[in-house]
């Protein structure tokens, strides 16, 4: 399979802090991969360093063999790498329609100057950015609400919405921060089915961090799992599961907080609590 | 020898007029540090204390004797102190209870709202009470009553320090080491501290934020009070637009020293002071005002979080 | 041509019209009125302008009155040292061509000097956010003046007279119009959905592809510009100019405009300016009226009392102004194709 995104022994320091050591990863064209860990373990920080809001103190990101250490953020979406927001940021103004079309900027060939001119190349492009908003609305199923704001819309559309956004901006790798959180089980199970179709139907690669358990062990090829800014498995679901060290760091945090099976992340890679 | 000397009468001054942009630049920082929020009105609230100051001295004149001395003798300097010590608590007073009040109307009800909503409500508040002062009492200056005797301090050599300026500086360290004592001793002072790293922990522990608010803000006011009155002492001449360029100054220099650290408000009006005078020593007065607003430019593009102050990242 | 740039041009070609006619007649039988519609077209470019910063940028800048001093002082000079040549080539001052041509290079320069100056300052202020980014351009307004008045050759400060052209109806609402098309044109295209979602998250934005320095500076910029043309106009209306005019209340001014009228809504900004324009002159009208106490003459004729009092009123019941950013003319215009 063909390597898209490669860290190699990326490692994040703030000041005295070491919040990722030596951090390798690999994502293949079309994989769908978690990211999983204790709370703390670092994993919202290598998602920001492949973003680039962060940038690796050592180590290097690679996109397709392309160095993408240092890059701004809007250059690395620019690169081919989306991503959503564990807390939902959408572009509240905005109606639904035009959040979409906010995120085609990337790839429109015209400018502010044309926009004034307004010649036929500038209203040909316009059209078509139109039409693909609309039809990417469409196969989520939320072209009906296209002229809604997006803050009257329920809590599972939004997510749906910040993907289909991100979608836009057409990536080879889409970045999901905790799409789950907050959803009910039904939710949960849509999202992951959500998650599979976006995959195949826009043959892109997915890295997926998440706590739910059930959810990354359920659509996930391979799996990394961090403790403390630190890999310590990597592999298939079932391989995770199984693996002592993972089952350590997730038991060893609900140990500390002592009423472990009360504790909302109490829940070991096989999904029980 | 008399190098020495110049360089040393610059410093006096320097030292005299960053005492006031250190007393009103620490109600900036307070402010900031509770709120994070940046009180334009604050400025016209050392206007005010000024104001205060000329409105109560002629009721107490003929109990102190404002302006019938003509020097400090040994006999008649702590009766002198006494008399401006009491116009200066009482307009401290005064102002304080007005910061109260302004917080109270125009920011409190907007404390959820964005940001930028209550920065443009504290530029009305600073807009209406220029124009309003303007108006009640007029925009030409007006004579501030000479509440000390006004001449050279003796025994100081070629050194011309007034006693204005003295009383400046050392009204400035006794209101510094007040306000350490509050903020680093009393519970209140805790609260205050406590409330500029983490206003929700605050809440959750049984702080009343909105007292402590209150009390910052009077805080704040108090001490940009005490600035116009110790400035009115040296130059006598108060308008109500009086203010707006100190007010802007001692924000740099609250900025310089590291928005939301007090003792980084207290360092950055000295260094505003002092290269204030410098500027004017090396002879090119009208850059005077020019040179706060090039130090808060080359700040804001370097440092802004300033000499002594934290970086704040932004969750993402 | 496509819709736009054809209702431009009409719009342009009306106030050619208008001017051409009445021009003389206004500016001699109603010489009140006529500089109040100057004015008032002079407060729309402001303030339309400063829109697109504060407005559809989300980009708080206390310092737009520095580059319409700018514009004001570069055009002054401008036309004080090369009128006379340009004037002389054309056919003299008596010629009303030479003297177009003569206010329309001055403005340009005047617009043209704004930018640059709106580029100089943007590129490293835009860099800081909120209230930071206020005081820095409060800062760079301020040092503008006090640049100018201790410049001799601007006349420090001392009047600064302006001679040559006299601007008139048609530069004035020629230019709101323009003003008015270039951004309303550039904020309802893909391109410029960017502009709000700079304001709306910026973290976003960056996340999807939105170069949002660039966004911000090119906002920036093009205010810079037609707040120098501003600047321009009125430097040839009053025909003089202190640096005083052009201080920190002008700023504020411009910006209660721009908060009335709903930061966002070109609509309802136009709308405040020329409210906010005629209030003071109806306010002054009606204090010497028998309604008003004479104790309470003082206080109506007190503009600055009254837009503090409406500054604080506003955003204590109406942040979002006049038409708030949820415009009609955002929801109708926001279908870009030309139809």
């Amino acid at each position: 399979m063909d390597s898209l995104l490669k860290l190699h022994d990326c490692t994040i320091r703030f000041g005295g802090l070491t919040a990722v050591a030596s951090f390798s990863m690999e994502i293949c064209k079309r994989e769908l991969v978690g990211l999983i860990g204790p709370n703390g373990a670092g994993k919202t920080t290598v998602f920001n360093m492949v973003t680039g809001v962060y940038r690796p103190t050592e180590g290097d990101v690679f996109l397709a063999g392309e160095r993408l250490n240092g890059l701004k953020p809007y250059a690395i979406t620019g690169k081919g790498i989306a991503r959503t927001f564990q807390n939902i940021r959408l572009f509240n103004s905005l109606t639904v329609f035009d959040n979409v079309r906010a995120a085609f900027n990337l790839h429109i060939k015209h400018g502010p100057s044309h926009a004034l001119t307004r010649g036929k190349a500038f209203l040909k492009e316009e059209s078509d950015i139109e039409k693909r908003t609309l039809e990417l609305l469409k196969i989520f199923n939320l072209d009906r609400l296209r002229e809604a704001m997006c803050k009257s819309l329920p809590y599972g559309d939004q997510r749906r919405l910040e993907i289909v956004r991100a979608l836009a901006t057409q990536p080879k790798l889409l970045l999901l921060d905790e799409p789950a959180a907050g959803m009910t089980p039904t939710e949960k199970s849509n999202l992951m089915r959500l998650i599979e179709f976006v995959q195949e139907t826009f043959d892109i690669s997915v890295l997926l961090v998440e706590h739910d358990m059930r959810v990354v062990m359920g659509i996930c090829k391979r799996i990394y799992v961090l403790d403390h800014g630190v890999k310590i498995a990597e592999g298939p679901p079932e391989k995770i599961r199984k693996d002592p060290k993972v089952i350590e760091a997730y038991l060893g945090e609900t140990e500390v907080e002592g009423e472990g099976r009360n504790s909302a992340n109490a829940e070991t890679p096989n999904g029980e609590r | 020898m008399d190098r020495l000397i110049e360089i040393l009468q610059q410093l006096v001054n320097g030292v005299s007029l960053g005492s006031i942009y250190a007393l009103i630049a620490l109600g900036y920082t307070m402010v900031y540090g509770v709120l994070r929020f940046i009180n334009f009105a604050h400025g016209d609230v050392y206007m005010l204390g000024a104001y205060a100051g000329y409105l109560l001295a002629p009721l107490f004149a003929h109990i102190f004797k404002f302006g019938e001395f003509d020097t400090f003798t040994p006999e008649n300097t702590l009766f002198i102190l006494s008399g401006a010590g009491l116009i200066m608590i009482l307009s401290m007073a005064i102002c304080a209870v007005i910061g109260v009040l302004i917080e109270r109307i125009a920011y409190r009800p907007l404390r959820e709202r964005p940001r930028l909503n209550v920065l443009i409500t504290a530029i009305g508040v600073s807009l209406f009470l220029q124009n309003m002062t303007q108006y009640r009492l007029g925009a030409n200056p007006k004579a501030f009553p000479q509440l000390i005797p006004v001449h050279v301090v003796e025994g100081l050599g070629n050194l011309t320090v007034l006693t204005s300026q003295l009383a400046i500086i050392i009204s400035t360290i006794i209101l510094l080491i007040v306000l350490r004592f509050i903020v680093m001793k009393t519970k209140i002072g805790l609260a205050m501290r406590a409330l500029s790293l983490n206003p929700t922990a605050c809440s959750i522990m049984g702080v009343n934020n909105d007292v402590v608010i209150s009390f910052t803000f009077a805080l704040g006011s108090a001490l940009a009070a005490a600035a116009g009155i110790l400035v009115s002492m040296d130059s006598p001449s108060i308008n109500p637009l009086m203010g707006n360029l100190p007010g802007i100054k001692a924000f740099v220099a609250a900025v310089l020293g590291g928005i939301g650290n007090i003792p980084g408000a207290a360092l950055g009006g000295l260094i505003i002071g002092i290269l204030e005078t410098l500027v004017i020593a090396i002879g090119f007065p009208q850059w005077r005002d020019g040179i706060a607003f090039a130090v808060l430019i080359v700040i804001l593009l370097f440092k802004p979080t300033g000499i002594l102050g934290r970086v704040e990242r932004e969750k993402v | 041509m496509s819709r736009g740039p054809l209702s431009l041009i009409l719009a342009l070609a009306v106030c050619l019209v208008v001017s051409l006619f009445g021009e003389n007649f206004i500016a001699s039988k109603f010489a009140y009125y006529y500089d109040i519609l100057i004015t008032i077209g002079i407060n729309i470019i402001l303030a339309t302008s400063l829109n697109l910063v504060n407005g559809y940028t989300g980009q708080f800048s206390l310092g737009h009155a520095g580059f319409m001093a700018i514009g004001a002082y570069a055009s002054a000079s401008w036309s004080n040292h090369l009128d006379p040549i340009i004037l002389g080539m054309l056919g003299g001052p008596g010629n009303p061509l030479a003297t177009n041509v003569g206010l329309f290079v001055s403005m340009f320069f005047a617009g043209i000097l704004a930018a640059i100056a709106g580029f100089g300052v943007g590129v490293p202020s835009l860099r800081l956010k909120g209230d930071y980014l206020a005081i820095v351009t409060l800062g760079f307004g301020e040092i503008i003046r006090v640049a100018i008045l201790n410049t001799d050759f601007l006349g420090a400060s001392r009047r600064l007279s302006v001679t040559g052209s006299y601007t008139t109806l048609f530069w004035t609402y020629g230019s709101v119009v323009l003003c008015i098309y270039v951004v309303l044109g550039l904020v309802h295209s893909t391109y410029g959905r960017g502009f709000v979602t700079v304001r709306d998250d910026e973290v976003a934005a960056d996340a999807m592809g939105i170069n949002t320095t660039k966004y911000k500076v090119l906002a920036f910029v093009i205010a810079s510009f037609f707040a120098g043309i501003a600047g321009a106009l009125y430097a040839h209306f009053k025909a003089f100019l202190t640096p005083e005019g052009f201080n920190f209340f002008r700023s504020v001014d411009v910006v209660v405009i721009v908060i009335l009228g709903g930061m966002g809504s070109t609509v309802g900004v136009t709308v405040a300016a020329v409210l906010l324009t005629i209030l003071p002159e109806a306010l002054r009208a009606l204090a010497h009226t028998q309604f008003v106490p004479p104790a309470y003459q003082g206080l109506l004729e007190n503009r600055l009392i009254l837009y503090s009092l409406l500054l604080i009123v506003l955003m204590l019941t109406r942040p979002q102004g006049l038409f708030g950013d949820r415009g009609a003319s955002r929801k109708r215009l926001s279908r870009s194709r030309g139809d």
